[in-house]
């Protein structure tokens, strides 16, 4: 943990109700400046919905979320400004089908950051380079493989020049054998130093590139701790049961 | 046989010779085409804004309660839209046209105008319907994935989901607009003198039904056609876009 680094997200008492299920019982957090905070946790634990109230995709029942000092959750604020910080690649990639992997990337730079589309276009085609891509610019989503789809997702999403980037199980929708070519994606992207929220089953890249990992069991942060101790050395009963079964 | 070549050929004059009657029905087909133009613009119009007031309100309040000042407008115009739905929906196209000439446009008597602001109402209900249930087909993610990265609720409208709900919505709404076609036969009804109005008026002078009216039938057949071919042009440029 870079315990010296400014705080990036604090999430205090966070408490998510969908009707009369409580999914979220308090979950408390902090993510520092270059952490990669990796969530993991049974299906139904509530560990993505967790990660979408980071950018208020879900909306908080209770609790506070700062962002950058800011609390989010607090109504006056203007959300739309935080998130343009906070790149969130999805499980099922939404790209948007009716345009092509440059108009992706570029639109929300064009329109909220004011960039003219050569400016855009330049710093997209970069990113693209950087993934291997760079001969897709024109295509449309549906010409693309699963994992180049995610890639274009996450490229997309730096597009923003965004402080933190939220992972919501990023490898899970993907064939097999296309789940390397992202995690070398988000290994590069964690090695330059870029805050990351990670919520996955991939206990490989867990223990090789996170800075902390989280448990989450009934709607509560029951574990957390650098990857070492949390893979080899687990107290909570219920976390060394669920390592039991995915390692 | 030739008797019988001879009295077609009498029909035929008497049907669009005789008085410049073609002209009757080149004008007859052009008060078609402007109400139905003019019509449609207003039926589009119309539908994408209640389109959009009622699904915007589907989706941010759906059931919860009413917490902001613009969510009590929301709601009220969502029950302004849902009434609107319901009376359009609920009575003759024929009534609503004979209300507005008759009623609501009563001192002017404009049959023109009552006609297309009639004809536009109406169809800006159905047109909504169709708009909501494509911008509702759109995948939840392609919202989340919009805003997520900024855009607000309007950009991602007007960037991320109309322009695939359209897509999806194209061969219903092209539907619509041939029906809306079809249906201003009954401007005859507000006296205005469109295609099967003029149809018919020959047919009472004339004693002859055959010609007028398989005529008239035979210039809507060809409208529909040349509409129909122009959105599956539309349609598959759209199309081409996306593979």
């Amino acid at each position: 943990m870079n315990t010296d680094n400014e705080v990036l997200i604090k999430v205090e008492k966070l408490h998510k109700r969908f009707g009369d299920t409580e999914v979220l019982k308090g979950i408390n957090a902090e993510i520092r400046k270059g952490d990669v905070l990796v969530v993991v946790g049974a299906s139904g634990s509530g560990k993505s919905t967790f990660l979408r109230c980071l950018n208020l995709l879900e909306e908080p029942s209770d609790g506070k979320i700062f962002f950058e000092g800011t609390d989010i959750t607090d109504k006056s604020v203007n959300i739309n400004l935080h998130r343009q910080k906070m790149g969130m690649v999805f499980q099922q990639f939404n790209l948007f089908p009716h345009m092509t992997v440059l108009k992706n990337m570029t639109i929300a730079p064009i329109k909220l950051l004011q960039m003219d589309k050569t400016t855009a276009e330049e710093k997209a085609m970069e990113l693209l380079k950087k993934v291997g891509l760079q001969d897709r610019a024109n295509a449309y989503p549906s010409q693309l493989s699963g994992g180049q789809k995610q890639r274009i997702a996450i490229v997309r999403a730096l597009c923003m020049n965004p402080d933190v980037m939220l992972f919501d199980e990023p490898t899970s929708a993907l064939d097999p054998e296309m789940v390397g070519e992202v995690l070398e994606v988000m290994k590069q992207l964690a090695k330059d130093g870029m805050t990351m929220v990670v919520v996955t089953h991939e206990m490989g890249f867990a223990r090789e590139v996170a800075s902390s990992v989280a448990f989450v069991d009934g709607g509560v942060i029951v574990e957390q701790s650098d990857p070492k101790s949390f893979f080899e050395n687990p107290q909570n009963t219920r976390l060394k049961d669920f390592l039991s079964k995915v390692l | 046989m030739n008797e019988f070549f001879e009295s077609i050929s009498k029909s035929f004059t008497k049907t669009f010779i005789t008085d410049d009657r073609w002209l009757q029905l080149l004008k007859g087909l052009g008060v078609t085409l402007e109400i139905t133009f003019f019509a449609t613009l207003i039926g589009i119009a119309v539908g994408f804004l209640i389109a959009i007031i009622r699904s915007t309100h589907d989706m941010t309040l759906g059931n919860k309660k009413c917490r902001k000042f613009s969510d009590y407008i929301l709601k009220f115009l969502n029950f302004i839209c849902n009434i609107y739905i319901t009376v359009i929906r609920g009575t003759p196209a024929v009534i609503q046209l004979m209300i507005m000439y008759y009623v609501i446009f009563a001192s002017s008597r404009n049959g023109i105008f009552s006609a297309i602001l009639s004809f536009g109402l109406n169809s800006g209900a159905y047109v909504a319907e169709i708009v909501r249930s494509g911008i509702m087909s759109i995948d939840k993610g392609q919202s989340e994935a919009s805003r997520s990265l900024g855009l607000n609720y309007t950009q991602t409208m007007i960037w991320v989901i109309i322009p695939q709900a359209i897509k999806n919505i194209l061969p219903a709404l092209g539907n619509e607009f041939i029906v809306l076609l079809k249906e201003t036969s009954i401007a005859g009804y507000v006296a205005l003198q469109d295609l099967t109005y003029v149809g018919n008026l020959i047919r009472s002078r004339t004693y002859e039904a055959f010609f007028p009216l398989i005529v008239v039938a035979l210039i809507y057949l060809i409208l529909v056609l040349i509409l129909s071919a122009l959105l599956k042009k539309l349609e598959r440029r759209l199309r081409s876009n996306e593979h």
